[in-house]
């Protein structure tokens, strides 16, 4: 068995420096995502796409986004929402903590492993926003309310393709 | 977990301190939101900065529905206009009496010397989205501050009461809906003309009268509209009929559910109406009765 390099035995292959603009854009992209006027059960099984793409950047690169960009997002989803200011801003500081300080940790194990962090970390973020709602008044939702961490979940191992297949080098042009 | 790189390689403060700094930012933004409301200017100049990108999204949707209307079949339109043909009969007919008991009530106000019935100017709005919080009943309409839209504004459909304007951005307006938790609207049997509070509960189809005796003279099929008292709503809006009385001796008020009558949540177009003129001031509490206070004698 090939000896495996420290911190990330299942990083096998070497990516592309990560650009900032391209950061930018799958932040960009993961609000707009999230802004997307859906309803009824679409909504209810939708996934936070933001914060499967900050755990996405503070899992693989946690030097390239920090918990500014989370903070910043989190408003403009309170904005959204029309929810109080900074319930979201809150949970995605703490996704944003959980991420760069397993950062280490979580890519040792395989895709499919990877699902049930990804699952306890958003649904940390989750019970973050319920607890600010429930400390200010509010009912209890009912259980369907944590269904976005479950298809969040299921969709981290297609989103980490997706966010890492710009980063792969691309083939070699002298070969052909 | 943690790590901490060797001191010449630090670059900032470390996890911890970056995690605690934004939470207490976060919680500082809460408690400042929730206690006091500072925080509208903020909200106003993030809600513009999401407003290209809502629109953006809104595109597709917009574009399909678009693409979609061009294949109507004629049949349909056919149908469609033998429908509103019918409608707009009828309408007219009512329109006719409409007109006749307005002057009539008209001079009847005169006789009385009560003051008389304000027309309300109204707008027509539709619905960009319902806002994605579980935990609140809102909607997000396509007119704000510019449009001249004001907090606190009523907004109707064709039914019947939808909700209240509750935030104004410049382009867009945020509407509680009646069926959000604790929406309150003072509203009026039409049977008997007795006045009540209807309470939204958080979810969709029902609202609670609350704070209605055992005894009172209420039953199943009661329609309530507003009653006006509170100056906000124009009187007589469909709001809600009673669908269930649930009268129990251990209590002393009845429980009291009803069904909105407008169809919230379902519609795309709706109107804001004018908030109205200001009701004149409450009179003066009566002052409270001071008891002399004694004076000490200076030694």
């Amino acid at each position: 068995m090939r000896p495996r390099a420290f911190g990330r035995p299942y990083a096998e292959e070497v990516l592309q420096p990560v650009k900032a603009g391209y950061v930018s854009v799958t932040l960009i992209v993961a609000l707009l995502l999230n802004l997307l006027p859906l309803s009824g059960w679409v909504l209810m099984l939708r996934p936070d796409f933001i914060a499967l793409v900050l755990l996405y950047w503070g899992l693989e690169h946690p030097r390239k986004v920090g918990f500014f960009p989370a903070f910043l997002l989190g408003l403009a989803m309170d904005v959204a929402h029309g929810s109080l200011l900074g319930q979201h801003a809150l949970a995605y500081t703490g996704l944003m903590f959980a991420a760069i300080a397993l950062h280490r940790r979580v890519p040792m194990f395989g895709v499919r492993q990877q699902v049930l962090h990804i699952l306890g970390i958003l649904f940390l973020a989750q019970l973050t926003v319920l607890a600010v709602r429930l400390a200010t008044g509010s009912d209890f939702p009912g259980w369907w309310y944590f269904l976005p961490s479950a298809s969040g979940a299921i969709l981290w191992p297609f989103a980490r393709h997706m966010l890492t297949v710009r980063l792969r080098p691309r083939s070699d042009r002298e070969e052909i | 977990m943690e790590y901490s790189p060797p001191p010449f390689f630090r670059r900032g403060p470390s996890l911890g301190t970056r995690l605690i700094s934004f939470f207490l930012l976060s919680l500082a933004l809460l408690f400042a939101d929730a206690r006091f409301g500072y925080l509208d200017v903020l909200r106003r100049g993030v809600g513009v900065m999401l407003y290209p990108l809502q629109k953006l999204v809104e595109l597709p949707g917009e574009t399909a529905s678009l693409v979609a209307d061009l294949f109507v079949t004629q049949a349909t339109l056919r149908s469609e206009n033998d429908r509103l043909q019918r409608e707009n009969f009828m309408n007219a007919i009512r329109l006719q009496d409409h007109d006749a008991i307005a002057a009539e009530n008209a001079r009847l106000r005169e006789l009385l010397e009560l003051q008389p019935r304000v027309e309300r100017a109204s707008m027509v709005a539709e619905i960009l989205y319902a806002a994605r919080d579980p935990f609140v009943k809102r909607i997000i309409l396509d007119k704000g501050s510019t449009h001249g839209v004001q907090a606190g504004a009523p907004v109707v459909d064709a039914q019947g009461l939808i909700g209240q304007v509750r935030r104004v951005f410049p382009w867009v307006s945020e509407v509680t809906l009646v069926t959000d938790r604790d929406q309150a609207i003072p509203v009026q049997l039409v049977r008997n003309g007795r006045r009540a509070m209807v309470f939204g509960l958080g979810y969709d189809g029902a609202l609670e009268l609350r704070f209605m005796p055992i005894n009172a003279d209420i039953e199943a099929g009661d329609v309530l509209v507003t009653s006006g008292i509170d100056g906000i709503y124009p009187a007589g809006l469909p709001v809600a009929t009673v669908t269930g009385i649930e009268r129990n001796a251990a209590y002393p008020f009845a429980r009291v559910t009803s069904v909105p009558a407008a169809g919230v949540g379902s519609h795309r177009q709706v109107m804001i109406l004018d908030p109205g003129e200001a009701l004149p001031d409450r009179p003066p509490a009566d002052e409270v009765q001071q008891r002399p206070r004694r004076t000490r004698r200076g030694g």
